[in-house]
Formats: C-alpha cells, sequence, structure tokens
C-alpha cells in the first residue's frame, strides 16, 4: 500500500518497454530456435490462462480450482469440431471457445449455488465429471484419448516450419490478446467495479453494483476465454487424453501458483508470474517432485513477504507501473 | 409530506439474538432524523436492514408505496437509497476520486458522473485528496469517503453512520455545516450519532434505540428530556467519552 501521492505520468518508459517487447515477441519466429519457439508458446498460453484466472480470483474473488474444466472442454470442442465437422482449423478454435461460453451458462448457474471454500471445491468436482464424460466418447478416443490426424494437422499449413509459425501467432495473439482485453477492461467502467467488488463487496452492493450479476459474466467470459487457450494448447500438443486435458495439477495448480507468486490483483502479477515460473523450470527440469516443491515454497515465501506477490513487492521499490489504469481527477 | 422509507413492524434475529425487534418507523422525504442509543442497542443493524445488507426477520420495508423487503442492496442504492458503513469499506486501491466515480456511474447518472464527484469533492472538503489512494488514508479520511461515496450515487436518503467521533470541536463544526447543507438542498438524512450535540444541531426529529427496540420518538429537546432517555443518555455519555 502506498502513501505518498501517486506519481502521476512517467507513461513513455512504460509504454516504450511495452513496445519493445511486443516487438520482441512478435520477431521470435525469426531469432528463436524451436525449443524457444516452443517454450514460448507455452509460455504465452499460460499467461492467458493466468490472466483469466487472475480476473476471476483476483478481482470478483470467485476462488476456482477447476479451471481445467474449460481448457479440457476447450481442447476437447475443438478436436471434436476439427475432425468431424470440417470447418477449418482457425475457425474451429473460436467456434470451441463459443461453444464452451455457452455451456458456462448452467455449469456456473450451479457453482454460484456455492460460496467461498465450497465454490472452490465445487469446480474442481465439476471439472472431474467433465473428465469423467469426456472419458465415455469412443469416438474421441475414450479414456486413452486420442491425436490429431495428419491431414487435418496439415489443413493448417502443409510445412512443419509453416505450422510453428502459425502456432506461435495464435499463442501470440492469445498472450498477449489476454494481457490487451484485461487492461482495456480495467480501463472501462466495468473495471471500477471490478476493483470494488475486489476490495469489499458490502461496500459495492451499496453503491450499486450488482455483484452476483457481475460475478457471473466474469465466469462465463473467462470460461470462455480459457477454453479458447484450452484449444489452442491441445492444436500444439496434437494429441488429447482426458487425464492431460483435465489436469487439476496442469491447469490449476500451475497457473494458481504463477498468479499468487507474481501478484494476485494486478495486471503485472501474472506476466512476472509466468516468466518466473518459466526461468525457475528450465533450471528445474530434472528435479522431479522437487521441482513442485520449490515452486510451493516459493509461493509460501512470497505470500509471507507480501500478499500481492512479488509485483507487490517491486512496487513497493518504486518500479513503476506498467499498465495504468487510474482515473486521475483533473481540478 | 410523503413518506420516503417506512419500516412496518421490522424484526431481525440472529440464532437467539434479537437485534431488531418489531421497529415501526417513517421517515418522510427530506427529513432530517436523528438515532441514538447504546452500543449494542441495534442502530447500525437498523441501516442494514433498510439498505439490504441484511433481511428481516419479520416484517415489511417500504420505499415510498413500493415494497422493497425482498430487493437487493444494490437496487435499493439505484432507488435513491445512500448508506455509510460505520467501520469504513473504502475500495483501497482506487484513489479518493475513482471511488466516488464508482458510485456515481453504478449508483446515479452514469452521464454526469464527473460532475458530480466534483461537487461531492468540494462539498465534503476531499478535493485535496482526490487523487491519494484510499487505502492510504487515516481513520477520520475514511469516515468522510464513506459519507462521499454515498453522497455520489445522488441518494433521496443518505444513511450517516457515526461519523463525527474524534473529531476536533471545528471539524465537528465544518461537519455540521455541511450535513445541513446537505439536508437543506431537500435530501432526508438519517443520522446514528453518538456525539449528541452535533446531531442536535441538525435533526428535526430524534428516535431513540434500545435493545433493539424504538423506546422514544419525537421533537429533539423534548425526547432528550425523557427521564428514561436520560437514563439510557447517561450511558451514551459514558460511551462518548470512552
Ligand atoms: N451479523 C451479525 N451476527 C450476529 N450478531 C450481530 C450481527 N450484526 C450485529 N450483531 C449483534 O447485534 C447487536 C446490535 O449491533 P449493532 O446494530 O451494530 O448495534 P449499534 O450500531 O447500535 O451499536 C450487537 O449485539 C451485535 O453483536
Ligand atoms: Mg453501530
Amino acid at each position: 500500500m502506498t502513501t505518498a501521492p501517486l506519481t502521476r505520468r512517467k507513461a513513455p518508459v512504460s509504454l516504450i518497454a511495452i513496445f519493445v517487447t511486443i516487438v520482441f515477441l512478435a520477431a521470435a519466429p525469426f531469432w528463436a530456435s524451436r525449443g524457444t519457439l516452443n517454450m514460448l508458446m507455452e509460455a504465452l498460453a499460460f499467461l492467458a490462462l493466468a490472466q483469466m484466472w487472475n480476473l476471476l480470483a483476483g478481482y470478483t474473488g470467485l476462488i476456482s480450482v477447476g479451471q481445467q474444466a474449460w481448457v479440457g472442454l476447450g481442447g476437447y470442442l475443438f478436436f471434436a469440431l476439427a475432425m468431424f465437422s470440417g470447418l477449418p482449423l482457425l475457425i474451429a478454435l473460436p467456434v470451441a471457445a463459443l461453444l464452451s461460453g455457452l455451456i458456462a451458462f448452467p455449469i456456473g448457474w450451479i457453482a454460484f449455488r456455492l460460496q467461498g471454500a465450497y465454490f472452490a471445491i465445487g469446480t474442481w468436482v465439476i471439472a472431474e465429471v467433465f473428465r469423467l464424460i469426456a472419458a465415455q466418447f469412443s469416438a474421441l478416443g475414450g479414456g486413452s484419448g486420442i491425436s490429431l490426424p495428419i491431414d487435418v494437422v496439415k489443413s493448417l499449413a502443409t510445412s512443419r516450419g509453416a505450422r510453428d509459425m502459425v502456432m506461435y501467432y495464435i499463442a501470440f495473439g492469445l498472450g498477449i490478446g489476454s494481457v490487451v482485453i484485461v487492461w482495456l477492461m480495467l480501463r472501462s467502467k466495468w473495471g471500477l467495479a471490478f476493483t470494488a467488488i475486489r476490495d469489499s463487496e458490502p461496500a459495492s452492493e451499496s453503491i450499486g453494483i450488482r455483484i452476483r450479476r457481475v460475478k457471473f459474466m466474469v465466469y462465463v467470459a473467462t470460461a470462455a476465454s480459457t477454453a479458447l487457450t484450452g484449444g489452442f494448447i491441445f492444436l500444439q500438443k496434437l494429441r488429447i487424453t482426458p487425464d492431460a486435458a483435465f489436469s487439476v495439477n496442469e491447469w490449476s495448480a500451475f497457473i494458481i501458483f504463477i498468479v499468487v507468486i507474481g501478484g494476485i490483483g494486478s495486471i503485472e502479477g501474472p506476466i512476472l508470474g509466468v516468466i518466473l515460473f518459466f526461468t525457475l523450470r528450465s533450471f528445474a527440469a530434472d528435479w522431479g517432485s522437487w521441482y513442485l516443491i520449490t515452486l510451493g515454497a516459493l509461493a509460501i515465501g512470497v505470500m509471507l513477504v507480501d500478499r500481492q506477490g512479488m509485483w507487490s513487492i517491486l512496487k513497493s521499490r518504486g518500479v513503476p507501473v506498467l499498465f495504468k489504469t487510474t482515473r486521475w481527477f483533473e481540478p | 409530506m410523503t413518506q420516503i422509507v417506512t419500516l412496518k413492524g421490522v424484526s431481525k434475529s440472529f440464532g437467539a439474538l434479537t437485534v431488531t425487534d418489531a421497529v415501526d418507523l417513517a421517515v418522510e422525504s427530506g427529513e432530517a432524523l436523528g438515532i441514538i442509543g447504546p452500543n449494542g442497542a441495534g442502530k447500525s443493524t437498523l441501516f442494514n436492514l433498510i439498505g439490504g445488507a441484511l433481511q428481516p426477520s419479520e416484517g415489511r420495508i417500504y420505499w415510498q408505496d413500493h415494497d422493497i423487503t425482498d430487493l437487493p442492496a444494490a437496487q435499493r442504492c439505484r432507488l435513491g437509497i445512500g448508506r455509510s458503513f460505520q467501520i469504513p469499506h473504502p475500495f483501497v486501491g482506487m484513489t479518493v476520486y475513482e471511488n466516488l466515480l464508482t458510485a456515481a456511474i453504478f449508483g446515479g447518472d452514469a452521464q454526469s458522473a464527473p460532475q458530480t464527484c466534483r461537487r461531492v469533492l468540494e462539498l465534503t472538503g476531499l478535493r485535496p485528496k482526490a487523487n491519494l489512494q484510499a487505502g492510504s488514508l487515516g481513520l477520520l479520511e475514511r469516515k468522510r469517503l464513506e459519507m462521499a461515496r454515498a453522497l455520489a450515487t445522488s441518494p433521496k436518503v443518505l444513511l450517516l453512520d457515526e461519523i463525527a467521533g474524534g473529531l476536533t470541536e471545528a471539524e465537528c463544526h465544518a461537519l455540521v455545516a455541511t450535513i445541513r447543507d446537505i439536508h437543506a438542498s431537500g435530501m432526508a438524512v438519517i443520522w446514528i450519532e453518538h456525539v449528541v450535540h452535533a446531531l442536535l444541531a441538525v435533526v428535526e426529529r430524534l428516535v431513540v434505540i434500545d435493545r433493539g427496540a424504538l423506546v422514544a420518538q419525537g421533537d429533539p429537546k423534548a425526547v432528550m428530556a425523557d427521564p428514561m432517555v436520560q437514563q439510557l443518555y447517561l450511558g451514551i455519555d459514558a460511551d462518548d467519552a470512552a
């Protein structure tokens, strides 16, 4: 919490930093090795997932440990559409996300019967039910999963290099897009509502914010965009199984670590968290479960220093805010 | 005059504890009503019931002629009920101005929100603090912000819960002047206050709550002169000194 007046408009530095990063990432296919490119794709997809979970948990206080429901559903719907509908892959992806958004209405209606910790557990149970249902579809490989047929894969682009390029730019769009959309949203009137709900629910209601509606809207929107990212993740993997698609470790625990370590309730937090997560992983790839223990210890350590995560620690040391959302009063 | 808020036989219990006990109360539009009573008498609970933060166990609450007992708090705010919390609930991650802007956009008229906020900042003396993070404010400023944020929703009735405690003599005078201005603009004010001399400088009618029940009401001077109220008032005075 800052006690000093907010410093006003040092925008150029942060804008330049954002611009340089975007150019650097946009040019990755021209400077990065295949391995690096794959790692960046994964990181950008995780960034999109983390931004969505942060919007849900960090702003509207809906602690979901069941986002794997939407990653997996997005993946499975995408595979089903890609294999059976004849839709081009780049159309099948957003259609799978839209369908997932529609399914999020009744699922959200059920999950919203539950509050707090029960909501968290409820979302997990829902994801498990999704996993069990996915294993029932023999056309999609049942319990052992299925690979995307090679002719379907080739419809994206015939050469492997070109496919990597297309996939990279999808990941780039998802990662950067998630940051931009969250930023624009926080700058709109809805950003005021999200921040108000984050800071005090009773006060938010008392000034006319219909918090259940806002939360439901955010739940459905984040479900759809999580499913979009999920569809992409399994396009990149070319293979889907119920266990991988609905993995609570991969799509909830890791995402929660990322957001908590980086800084919940800010745009910068998930970005910082993803950078940390992938840096750590590149060093600790073969530590086995020690890697997870380190990650957990790091999350707890950061929380003990500052519950708002690394970003808050940096901010209190004078690092300027990258994504400005403050509306200044002009006297 | 027309009644703006009416409580008919409103009770609230938490388990075996009855906190509001069959309260009948009608507030006229544009009226300035004071509420006093010992700590734990159920005054803040009354605001929670009127504002919609709590549902009554029994009885009905009306806005003009409409039964609003089942209406959520957010919609009551849009009807015109603006409330402050005794324990301030600022949006700590926003500036003071953004706190008001949020209230004006969601609880009032979004189109004129910036002008409304400018007026409220002037009125409440918060203008010099407009661009400070609300989380950096001290308790007194947070209380001021509570009032300002409720005002930013352009209410027809303003509920103030103990906002004068801890102020200096001069600050208390300024607060009284501000609330008089608000009342003079035609807004109804319901004010719960332990600082009785400040309250008496504003209100036209006084209500006394004890153990959840409405035990006296009427002209402030007459109510204060009532021996039973004097008895309670000694208790209030002791709280005030604490
Ligand atoms: N949510 C609640 N659950 C249980 N008891 C409550 C709750 N809110 C208030 N109370 C109790 O109701 C009584 C009246 O509280 P309150 O309305 O805050 O009194 P006052 O504002 O007059 O000091 C107190 O005894 C308090 O402990
Ligand atoms: Mg009280």
